[in-house]
């Protein structure tokens, strides 16, 4: 059975405009997997994830579909189960660790406070707990640490501490929002690294999101393609960078500038993310798609399953594999 | 006063062989509030950079944080001053008597900066915004109202749609197009970008990568491309620069570099990067660490307490500063036949 | 204008706008609209109570008609109110300004000096600047203004700051342009939007503080209709008539809430333009 199965998430934001921030969104995830959300600004994947876990003020916030994590629907949780559900059963790790702590409390403290508010260990226990777990992050002299404050740690350490902040009630899920966005490349690969073996070790499953396709390939073993609040293609990591079947999806990997050659202009994408707030009936990418035909921009594609080859893709005219 | 109108671009004093740009021993610190009593203590953004740039080519710079790449760029600009170190600029020395007044520098010279809405005005119009340098120099209010629209037409923002709308009003790529704009209404011949398509999302960053080749093509411009990126610099660039904890640790031709980096620090950038194939993941973080805070240097070598190959003279000894093979120089005591290194 | 527009569905601005219309236009127009003479006195109708034929609001201690004494009275209360801090709003963003811009010593020295001025409470300043004049409208302005001048630098120096450091302030450097003419074009219009609104909160503050020195004696003199000297001349009111010893208060109260409510809208009508 799946851990999590996402079932037609929409989200609409009110405001002086409305804005669909997702729209129909379905994807499923195994227990130990990793899955990427690849996508740049706009396409709703931190929207997705913070709608996992129920973050958007509900006042603002349309929510339709479903979201059934083992078995349980977490749009119609009741706050004691939800409260159990947050940090316990699904861990997040934010953006800028800088943000995510608190900065007038010491590290251990705040790892301390999270787990004692999901299980019944008192303060020592809890304590020990939380050393184990910055070590498990490697953090060197992670004694020493569990009493220093978020501003004297390094970017690189306080995004370890906060991965041991996510971890600490070992959950069984772990949502990573552009963990590594904000860090130096050398940093971002020892937390990549970080994240693949704490993903192994404890068999946790993972949903990682970020606008690099380079540190999705390093991570997800399946990788999902947002543009303009929807999947436009999901498939296992290799076959989508080798046969990648949406125009978008060629289009990023043909402008990745990586193994790009000298001299010769890159394969760009015409045009800019679209406004959520004013999207284009039809499929969201026509207006820059290189392939555009008749009904793509009046008729919405849908994510169907890819009948000869694996994967799912929502496009009237998917690129031919063979290329 | 109206050079800019009879002249379509500064004359070419030195030739072909003379450097465009020359900088020898920048160096920038800043103090840090101590205690009361406690010694004065320094951050060394910036401590004794050389270098130069060739007329027409890509110079990229590459380091993590607190390398002092952006502060190096921000001293070449001279929006900063420098405690030491000259700038020589086709030859004249920079705002020094009988050499280049500073006046002209900031025509010849132009930035691109990273955060493509801090640097506009928010109340300005994008025609305003591109056209405010030229008048500075002497051009009238008209003709570099004129030159704008040109201008914005080339980085392909139509002046008819675009040059009555304000920063707000764009996404991120336009308002960087904007920004390069702005920086060619100078006709400039160096041009800084300082981590220009960094905060762009990846398929617009690839238009603009485009717009600055071809723009370089037809302006004959020479870029000094400042990048965490490596793809993109290895992409753009001629020759490399890596900078580490305030310093130059390795200098050479693009290629070369990539192929065959010399110093550990380089190595271990380049082994950083993603392969975006999943058949080739890295399977150890080639660095441990992090990038360290240029306050307090370590003595010898500032690579040593990182390095995998650190050796007793690393720590000892500041490593020579060597031309390794031809154009390609590096400071590392390894493959150094003159240091006391175990490897050569 | 878009911050127009914007104010314009905030109903509580609305609202507080409509009421400072009222109370600055029968000010402005007292000379016409204002049913009697406000020095006339009459000492047989002293102490009129509120709804006295012909005298809507009664009379003060002296048989004067209230309404008009309140509405002439208005003139110089606010003008009194708002002098001081157009004054105060000009030469503390040109200080202000300078001061962000050029940092360093310069800033420091400006901004310690201002600082003396600064540990002084306002209504101590403003009493003690104003004392030492001498009493007198001209010498109330002067001191007024000398109480808002630090605080108005604060935030212009401030607001300096931060646009000092953005880029487009270093692209207008970096092209060559003087120091005057950066601050001129670029940075001038950045700053005055937040100084604006922090000066018209200080309205308020300002009548507030005209009031209490009129109250005091040290601000306008008798007979002149002023809100706070009224104030202090009904004091002795206060047990025979309360309701017309307690109208000049009301009208501070209206007012000054009035000018917050708005200062407040304009506030967040500037804010959301992101």
């Amino acid at each position: 059975m799946a851990l999590l199965s996402v079932q037609g998430l929409g989200v609409r934001f009110a405001g002086t405009r409305s804005v669909v921030a997702l729209d129909d969104v379905s994807f499923d995830l195994a227990p130990g997997e990793v899955l990427g959300l690849l996508g740049e600004s706009g396409s709703g994947k931190s929207v997705a994830l913070k709608s996992l876990l129920r973050l958007h003020d509900p006042r603002a916030t349309q929510t339709t579909g479903r979201i059934v994590f083992e078995g349980s629907d977490v749009l119609a949780m009741a706050p004691e189960a939800l409260r159990r559900y947050r940090g316990g059963t699904v861990g997040m790790v934010f953006q800028d660790p800088g943000l995510a702590f608190d900065p007038v409390v010491t590290i251990g403290a705040q790892i301390v406070e999270a787990v004692r508010a999901h299980e019944p260990l008192d303060r020592a226990a809890a304590r020990q707990r939380a050393l184990e777990m910055l070590e498990r992050v490697q953090i060197p002299q992670a004694r020493r640490r569990l009493d220093a404050y978020p501003h004297e740690l390094s970017g690189g350490m306080k995004q370890r501490a906060m991965i041991a902040l996510a971890l600490a009630c070992r959950p069984r899920l772990l949502l990573a929002d552009e963990p590594t966005t904000a860090l130096d490349a050398t940093v971002q690969m020892q937390i990549l690294m970080l994240l693949r073996t704490l993903q192994r070790e404890a068999g946790l499953a993972m949903i990682f999101v970020t606008h690099d396709i380079g540190a999705a390939v390093e991570v997800a073993d399946r990788i999902a393609v947002m543009y303009g609040g929807r999947i436009v293609e999901e498939n296992t990591t290799a076959a989508l960078v080798a046969r990648p079947r949406h125009p978008y999806t060629a289009g990023l990997l043909a402008a990745t500038v990586d193994g790009a050659e000298r001299g010769r202009p890159l394969t760009a994408i015409e045009g800019a993310p679209p406004d959520l707030a004013d999207l284009p009936p039809g499929c969201a990418f026509a207006p820059r798609c290189p392939s555009v035909l008749g009904n793509c921009r009046v008729d919405r594609p849908v994510l169907v399953r890819d009948g000869l080859y694996d994967g799912k893709h929502a496009c009237w005219w998917p690129r031919s594999p063979a290329t | 006063m109206s050079r800019l109108a009879a002249l379509a671009q500064p004359p070419d004093r030195g030739g072909p062989a003379q450097p465009l740009l020359s900088v020898s021993g920048l160096r920038k610190r800043y103090a840090i509030r101590g205690g009361l009593f406690g010694p004065r203590r320094h951050v060394h953004a910036v401590d004794g950079v050389s270098f130069y740039v060739a007329k027409g080519e890509t110079l990229g710079v590459v380091g993590e944080s607190g390398c002092g790449k952006s502060t190096t760029a921000r001293l070449i600009a001279r929006l900063v001053a420098a405690d030491a170190g000259e700038l020589v600029f086709d030859g004249e020395a920079v705002a020094e008597s009988g050499g280049l007044a500073l006046r002209e520098y900031r025509r010849v010279l132009q930035m691109v900066f990273q955060d493509s809405f801090a640097s506009l005005n928010p109340r300005m119009t994008v025609l305003d915004a591109v056209a405010y340098g030229p008048t500075v120099h002497g051009l009238s209010r008209a003709a570099a109202r004129d030159r704008a629209a040109n201008l914005l037409g080339r980085v392909g923002l139509g002046p008819a749609l675009f040059a009555s709308r304000r920063p707000h009003e764009l996404s991120g790529g336009q308002r960087q197009r904007v920004n390069i704009a702005r920086a060619l209404a100078f006709e400039p011949r160096l041009l800084v970008l300082d981590e220009a398509v960094s905060a762009l999302d990846k398929s617009v960053q690839a238009q603009v990568l485009n717009l600055l080749q071809a723009l370089k093509a037809e302006h004959g411009l020479t870029y000094l491309f400042i990048s965490h990126d490596l793809h993109v610099v290895r992409y753009l660039a001629d020759r490399v620069l890596v900078m580490y904890l305030g310093i130059v640790v390795e200098l050479g031709p693009v290629e070369a570099l990539f192929a065959a980096p010399r110093h550990p620090y380089t190595q271990a950038l380049l082994a950083a990067t993603t392969a975006g194939d999943p058949a080739r993941r890295r399977e150890h973080a080639p660095l441990g660490g992090d990038p360290p805070d240029p306050v307090d240097i370590p003595n010898g070598c500032r690579f040593h307490d990182r390095c995998p190959h650190a050796e007793p003279v690393c720590s000892a000894q500041r490593p020579a500063w060597r031309e390794a093979a031809a154009g390609h120089w590096v400071e590392c005591h390894l493959g150094d036949p003159a240091s006391s290194h175990s490897q050569v | 204008m878009l911050l127009l527009r914007r104010l314009g569905r905030n109903p509580v601005a609305l609202f507080a706008a409509a009421l400072l219309a009222l109370v600055v236009g029968a000010a402005l127009f007292a000379p016409w609209l204002a049913p009697a003479d406000p020095y006339k006195a009459s000492m047989l109708r002293r102490l009129a109570p509120i709804g006295t034929a012909g005298f809507l609001l009664g009379t003060d201690e002296l048989g004067r008609d209230m309404v008009s004494r309140l509405m002439y009275g208005g003139r110089l209360s606010l003008l009194m109110g708002a002098l001081p801090v157009l004054f105060a709003f000009v030469i503390g963003t040109a200080i202000g300004l300078v001061a962000g811009y050029v940092g360093g010593f310069v800033n420091s020295a400006v901004m310690r000096v201002l600082d003396v001025f600064y540990a002084f409470p306002s209504v101590l300043l403003a009493v003690a600047v104003s004392g030492a004049l001498g009493p007198g409208m001209s010498n109330s302005l002067i001191a007024l203004t000398l109480v808002f001048v630090p605080q108005v630098v604060r935030v212009a120096e401030s607001v300096t700051t931060q646009v000092r450091r953005l880029d487009y302030v270093d692209a207008a450097r970096m092209s060559g342009a003087g120091t005057a003419s950066i601050l001129r074009v670029h940075v001038l219009g950045n700053v005055i939007g937040p100084v604006f609104v922090y000066a018209t909160g200080l309205v308020s503050v300002s009548m507030i503080l005209a009031s209490g020195l009129s109250f005091l004696g040290l601000g306008v003199k008798p007979p002149e209709p002023e809100w706070g000297l009224m104030l202090n001349t009904l004091r002795s009111a206060i047990y025979i008539n309360p309701w017309v010893a307690a109208l000049p208060g009301a009208m501070i109260f209206v007012t000054s809430m009035a000018f917050n409510l708005l200062a407040d809208g304009v506030r967040s009508a500037m804010e959301i333009r992101r």
